[in-house]
Parts: structure tokens; C-alpha cells; sequence
């Protein structure tokens, strides 16, 4: 089971977007995807069209009472599951304060789904916390979405500095520029320049376009609704850069299909 | 599962069926081409195993699913041009988990079609008010094409997406109480089969009349012997086109146990018919032994090559494939028996002879009462004759003995039903275990004479390379010992089964059904 992350300090900055399409561009290659959306805001549950409420709330998913298993949603798409948020995520912080080992436990609380899934997305809500720590600490691939600005590029520094920090395992960093608006000078620029700098960031750029904004209406990935789009190819582009990064195996699907 | 009997052709009915919930499908009919298999007496079913072989859009899929409908084994069923042709042996199908998990169940029989039919599935999603999907139903529209002609009502299949099962639930129940729907209990193959006309199931070797100990012996025989009739007259298709080696064993049982039959309880039947036809069925059984006795060799050869000690195995294939010669011979001659005016002439008349030994007024001797003094007397003599032999005995002895043994068996079989199934169980059992002794032995002794008769006739057909004679020769030496190791194990087979609680079981057992 592999973890990837959708993190950035900021918000606003398109990890939704990137962490629903994704899902659905693994889960169409045959993986058994699980995505948890750890954001109270619940928007990767709404574009799903899932009632955002957990029996029990964040507490009984923390505290154990309440196990992820008995919370997923089937979505509408084939091998893709939904984990919902619950607007008492907003307490997370406080629950996981009050747990042994804090950082460690989101990784403790997705063991026992290592059978059931090949792939976990972590939608994460923006900031800097004890529940980004702990998703930090339970993901093999952070996928760090960043609009082309210079204080964006200083918030992956800051994080990258932050993970070197860490003792023993560490997540690998993918970065990539979202919400390209090819009309400003300084998002070209740094656009640029700046993979060819940096080995933590992505060839493929996400641009700022209306179609992703449209998934909010449709209540779909844009993947699945508008596959031949410039958006959906630059998200499957994306995907394949961080499915080669991580190391992820073939599934057995695509196994079959070729062998 | 649901069957949508009654229901109209159309899915518009699913629309209809309540505004609580919407439905939404793509219109795509997908149709798949189904084949379930079994052996001709039911292995999978009984096992609880179903065999299905499904073929779309040019590939085809065997599936073995558990009672339960889960997935057992599963593996492609070759490509276009290597697909088995069925009825097959297990050989044909491809190497593979699917395969080995059948192998214990179907062991030497034949693989045929039981249904075939054509699905016309279409697949709809159940959405709630977010216009979430809930759950998936599938609607299953099912021609039958074999055993019988038949169409379906649509078999309605409710699936709920994960998390959302008490709405799939509720869904269930609006479909299960919509009008001209119930619930089916039973699969696919279940469900085709009864559109034709057939139940799973519905052939056994096994004698499965129901007795009466109070019903007149002359209906109760006359019963017994029209299934005995019916499982010939099943088995004959099988045996003419060579399917598999139990067509012609299931022919045999049911010629050996008529014959049986007839030899000690044909005396409560019409007068003059048992005398009649028992030199007709000692004809037809005479007609089967030949071809039985070369699959009996071919059958037990590889267990006889894997004992070799100072021959290799591979030195026996010209053997083998004069063994195979001549079963095809055989066969040949046994497919023309069968096809003869003779049999057809045998089974027509016996046919009309045990209807009319049926609607016999007789009353007396009763099932139970001729059950009893026919078993008992058979009985006496295996323990009389049995008790006679000596370490010095003649093997015909021995020859003979087995032969009272049978008829005992027989008549244990014929009558079981009228007993307690533990008490005749354990009967069989005894027996059992002296036949298998007796058999080993006489078998053995059969066999060394027949080697040497083929290693005569493969000298004289130049067909017999040194290497294999001296090959079947150990083979000779082995069936030897093991016949002397037979010998010395009948007197304590022979003991267990003469034993007073023996005795007593098979006196208890008869008294209780003849009072």
C-alpha cells in the first residue's frame, strides 16, 4: 500500500483538485484507491457527492472506537473509496494531541486497510499542525502543490527543511505548479526555471483553468468527466510522474491485461 | 438475487417501482454466452461446486464458484483455436489452479455441457437525492438453449456500494414487494435448468427407490429394477460415444444388480420372468466385460509402472498402447452390441414386463419380510462358505466366495431403504472391507493370467520389444505378491466380518423391517 499526500501550508492552492483526480486516475488503472479527506471543509467529499458525516465523529476514528473500515463510502467509480470528512476533523489537533504518539498515528490507524488497499490519498487540510505532522510521518509521496510565486517556492523550502528534521523514515517530496496562469510574467518565469533547479519538482504543470473549477458543479473529477481535456491530461501527465517516483508495482489489472 | 417473474420486457418497471429513489443506466446490453459443467452424475453440484464457462467479445472464462456464489478458481479457457471441446476429460482444460482444484472431485470422469444459455445483461445504477450512487442492479434477461428451449423472466441482482448497504437493503425489499417479483433462492444454473424442465442432481448410479417394508415384495422388486432399467438406458449414449470410463462401470453395476436380482428374488415376480431374460442380461452383461477389463488395466497401469523397480516406466508404453489397441477393438464391438436389435429388443420387452410385475396384485410376501429371509439366507452362506476356507483352499474358492459376497451386497443395496441408515451403513461397511480383500485378490490373480495372454499376442503381433516383456513381467511378480498379501490378510478380514456383533447387527436389522 502506497501513501500519497496532498499538503501545502496554503490554502486555495488546488490539493483537492489534484488529490480527487489523481485518485480516480489510479483507480481507473486497476488500483484499489482509498482517498480521506481530512478536511472539515469536505470538499473532496462534496465533488463526490457524499453526506460529509463519520458516525462518531474524528474522535471515535482516533480514539479507535470506530475503526476507517466501518466509515468508507463506495464511490461511483469502480475501485475507489471514499473515507469522509466530518466537520469535528476541525478538532483532530486536539484529539491527536491526546493520543500516545501523535505524529505516528494516522499511519497506526491505516495499517490494518494494507489488504484492502494498493493506493491511499490523504487530502489535507491546509496549515501547520499536529495532524499535518502525523499525515507528514504516514505518507511515502507528499505531492506539494505550488502556484508559481517566490514566497510559495520559500514554503517548500521551509517543508523540505522540515521533513530533513525527521528521525528514521522520511516521505519523498513532489512538487508541482498548479493554477498556472500563463498570462503573468512571474508565473511563467518561475515555471520555468524552477524544475530545472529543484529534483523534487515535477516536469507537469496544472494550469489555472475553468474546467478543474467546474468539478465543484459537476460534483465529479474532471478525469471522469471531461477525460480529452488539457486539464485531465495534465493530471494524468502528473500522475504518471508520481506513480514512477514512488515505485508503485503495475496493479493487477494492468498485470493481467498485458500478460 | 430476485427473479423479476411476471415482471414486463422492459426495465422501465424499475422506474416505476417507487419516486423515493432514481435509476440511471447507460443502456448497454452486454450478452454473455454461459455453459455450466458437470460430470454426468453431478460431482460439482454434490460437491457443492458449480462450473461455469463464460464467453464475450471473443474470450472465454472458466469460473468454479462455492455454494455461497464466492469465487473458488477462475482461469481463461484457452484460446480460440485450443479450447476444450466438450464433453471433455480434465486433461483437456488448461494447466492451472482451476484444474488441480477440480481434479479430486471429477477424478476420471467426463466434463459435459449441463445447461447452456445466452444472458442479456444490462447493468443500472440506484442514485439517492445527491444523486449519489447507492447501489447496482443488475438485470439478467436469460435464454435457455439446452437442456430445453426456455426464456427467463429477468433475474434481478441487487449489489450495495460500500457503506451504503441498509439502502441497498431497503431497496431490495421495495423490488422484492413490487408486483411479480419474489425472492430466488436458487443460482443461475439452478434457475436454467428448472426453465428447462430438469433438476441438478437428477442422475445417481446409487438405487434411491423408497421402500416400504409393508408394500408387496413383487412392486418393491419390480421398483428397483425399472431404476436399475432406467440407469442402463441413461448410460448408453455415454458408452457408445466412449465419453468416459463410468458410463460403461454405471452400465455394468446396473446389469450385475438386475441380474442379481433376479437370481434371488425373481421368484416374487410373475411366473416365467425371471427365466426369461436372465440369459438376456448375462448376454448384455458378458457384451460389457471385455472393454471394462482393459479400462480397468489402463486405469491401474500407472499406479503398476510408479512400483517398478528394476524396469522403467517408459519401457511399458508399447504395452500401453497395446492395451489401448485393443480397448479400442473392444469398443468397437461393445458400441455395436449396444446398438443392436437385440438390446433395444432386451430393454423394450423388460420394460413392459416389469410395468405389468408392478400393477401385480400380490400382497405377500411383503418388501420387508422377502428383504429380510433373502438377505439373511445370503448371509449364512458367505458366513458358511467363508468359514470353509483353509490356508489350503483353491483360489476358486476364494473366486466363489466373492461372488456370494456380491449377491449379499446386492441385496443390501436393493433393500437398503427399508433400514436404519446407521445399522445398513455399518453392514456395508463389514462387508465392504472382506469384498475389497476378496477382490484384490481374485483381480490380482485375473490380471497375471491376462499379461501373460497380451504378452503372447504382442509376440505374436511383433509389437513386444524385450524391454517391455521383462517390464511386464515384474509387473506380473508385483500383481503376484500382492495377491499373496491379500491371501494372508483374508482370515482377519473374514473374522471382523463373522463376528457375533456382525451377525447380530445384520439378524436386528432385517427382524425390525419383516415383523
Amino acid at each position: 500500500m502506497k501513501i500519497f499526500a496532498t499538503y501545502n501550508i496554503k490554502g486555495g492552492v488546488g490539493k483537492t483538485a489534484a488529490a480527487v483526480n489523481l485518485g480516480y486516475l489510479a483507480a481507473r488503472d486497476g488500483y484499489r484507491v482509498l482517498l480521506w479527506d481530512l478536511d472539515p471543509q469536505a470538499a473532496a467529499t462534496f465533488l463526490f457527492r457524499v453526506r460529509p458525516r463519520v458516525k462518531g465523529g474524528g474522535k471515535a476514528l482516533i480514539q479507535g472506537t470506530r475503526s476507517l473500515d466501518g466509515a468508507i463510502k463506495g464511490t461511483d467509480f469502480d475501485n475507489l473509496d471514499l473515507l469522509p470528512a466530518d466537520f469535528t476533523y476541525r478538532n483532530l489537533d486536539l484529539l491527536l494531541d491526546a493520543a500516545r504518539k501523535p505524529a505516528r498515528k494516522l499511519g497506526r490507524l491505516l495499517g490494518p486497510l494494507r489488504s484492502d488497499y494498493d493506493v491511499v490519498f490523504l487530502d489535507c487540510p491546509p496549515g501547520i499542525s499536529l495532524l499535518s505532522e502525523s499525515v507528514l510521518h504516514a505518507a511515502d509521496t507528499l505531492l506539494v502543490p505550488l502556484i508559481p510565486t517566490t514566497l510559495s517556492v520559500r514554503t517548500l523550502d521551509q517543508l523540505t527543511g522540515f521533513i530533513a528534521g525527521f528521525d528514521g523514515r522520511r516521505p519523498d517530496i513532489l512538487a508541482f505548479f498548479s493554477m498556472i496562469d500563463r498570462r503573468k510574467t512571474l508565473h511563467k518565469e518561475i515555471a520555468a526555471t524552477l524544475p530545472g533547479q529543484r529534483s523534487d519538482m515535477a516536469a507537469t504543470a496544472i494550469p489555472a483553468l475553468s474546467l478543474i473549477e467546474q468539478m465543484s458543479v459537476r460534483r465529479a473529477p474532471v478525469t471522469a468527466f471531461a477525460p480529452r481535456s488539457s486539464a485531465a491530461r495534465g493530471y494524468a501527465q502528473l500522475w504518471a510522474e508520481a506513480r514512477a517516483r514512488s515505485g508503485l508495482r503495475p496493479s493487477k489489472a494492468a498485470a493481467s491485461a498485458r500478460g | 438475487m430476485l427473479d423479476g417473474s411476471g415482471m414486463p420486457e422492459s426495465d422501465d418497471y424499475l422506474v416505476a417501482l417507487g419516486t423515493r429513489l432514481r435509476w440511471q443506466g447507460d443502456g448497454r446490453v452486454r450478452t454473455v454466452g454461459r455453459t455450466w459443467l458437470d460430470t454426468f452424475d453431478w460431482r460439482l453440484y454434490r460437491a457443492g461446486l458449480t462450473l461455469e464457462l463464460t464467453s464475450a467479445r471473443g474470450t472465454a472464462e472458466l469460473t468454479l464458484t462455492g455454494r455461497d456464489g464466492a469465487v473458488v478458481a477462475a482461469q481463461p479457457a484457452g484460446t480460440a483455436g485450443s479450447r476444450p471441446r466438450w464433453p471433455a476429460l480434465l486433461g483437456a482444460l488448461p494447466v492451472g489452479p482451476l484444474r488441480e482444484r477440480l481434479r479430486p472431485v471429477v477424478g476420471v470422469r467426463a466434463l459435459l455441457p449441463v445447461a447452456r444459455a445466452a444472458s442479456a445483461v444490462h447493468e443500472l445504477r440506484v442514485l439517492n437525492s445527491d444523486d449519489k450512487t447507492v447501489a447496482r442492479v443488475i438485470v439478467d434477461r436469460m435464454s435457455v438453449s439446452y437442456p430445453a428451449r426456455a426464456a427467463l423472466a429477468p433475474r434481478l441482482t441487487v449489489t450495495a456500494l460500500r457503506g451504503y448497504q441498509a439502502q441497498a437493503d431497503k431497496l431490495a425489499g421495495i423490488l422484492a414487494a413490487a408486483r411479480g417479483v419474489s425472492d430466488a433462492a436458487a443460482g443461475a444454473l439452478e434457475a436454467a435448468l428448472a426453465a428447462a424442465g430438469r433438476q441438478p442432481g437428477d442422475y445417481t448410479g446409487k438405487i434411491s427407490v423408497r421402500l416400504s417394508p409393508q408394500a408387496p415384495a413383487v412392486t418393491a422388486v419390480a421398483a428397483v429394477l425399472q431404476q436399475l432399467l432406467g440407469t442402463m438406458e441413461a448410460n448408453v449414449a455415454g458408452v457408445v460415444r466412449d465419453i468416459d470410463s463410468e458410463f460403461l462401470h454405471d452400465l455394468r453395476i446396473a446389469v450385475r444388480r438386475t441380474r442379481s436380482a433376479l437370481k434371488l428374488a425373481g421368484d416374487v415376480l410373475p411366473a416365467g420372468l425371471a427365466s426369461r431374460f436372465r440369459p438376456e442380461f448375462k448376454w448384455l452383461g458378458d457384451l460389457t466385460t471385455p472393454t471394462r477389463d482393459l479400462d480397468v488395466y489402463l486405469m491401474d497401469l500407472d499406479a503398476m509402472a510408479a512400483g517398478l523397480v528394476a524396469a522403467s516406466p517408459a519401457e511399458l508404453m508399447p504395452f500401453r498402447e497395446h492395451l489401448a489397441r485393443r480397448r479400442a477393438a473392444g469398443q468397437r464391438q461393445l458400441a455395436r452390441g449396444l446398438r443392436n436389435t437385440r438390446f433395444s429388443r432386451l430393454t423394450g420387452e423388460w420394460r413392459d414386463a416389469l410395468a405389468s410385475a408392478a400393477a401385480s396384485r400380490k400382497a405377500k410376501p411383503t418388501a420387508g419380510q422377502l428383504a429380510a429371509s433373502r438377505i439373511r439366507k445370503a448371509h449364512r452362506r458367505v458366513l458358511a462358505d467363508g468359514g470353509a476356507i483353509t490356508a489350503a483352499s483353491a483360489p476358486e474358492c476364494m473366486h466363489e466366495l466373492r461372488k456370494r459376497g456380491k449377491e449379499l451386497r446386492y441385496l443390501l443395496e436393493i433393500f437398503g431403504s427399508l433400514y436404519d441408515p446407521a445399522e445398513h451403513w455399518q453392514a456395508v461397511r463389514e462387508l465392504k472391507a472382506l469384498q475389497d480383500c476378496l477382490g484384490e485378490f481374485q483381480d490380482t490373480e485375473v490380471q497375471q493370467g491376462e499379461i501373460r495372454a497380451f504378452a503372447a499376442q504382442m509376440m505374436d503381433e511383433r509389437t513386444a520389444p524385450a524391454v517391455t516383456l521383462l517390464a511386464m513381467g515384474e509387473i506380473a511378480a508385483g500383481l503376484a505378491i500382492r495377491q499373496r498379501q491379500a491371501r494372508s490378510e483374508f482370515a482377519s478380514r473374514f473374522r471382523d466380518f463373522a463376528s457375533p456383533a456382525s451377525q447380530d447387527r445384520i439378524r436386528a436389522m432385517t427382524e425390525a423391517a419383516a415383523s
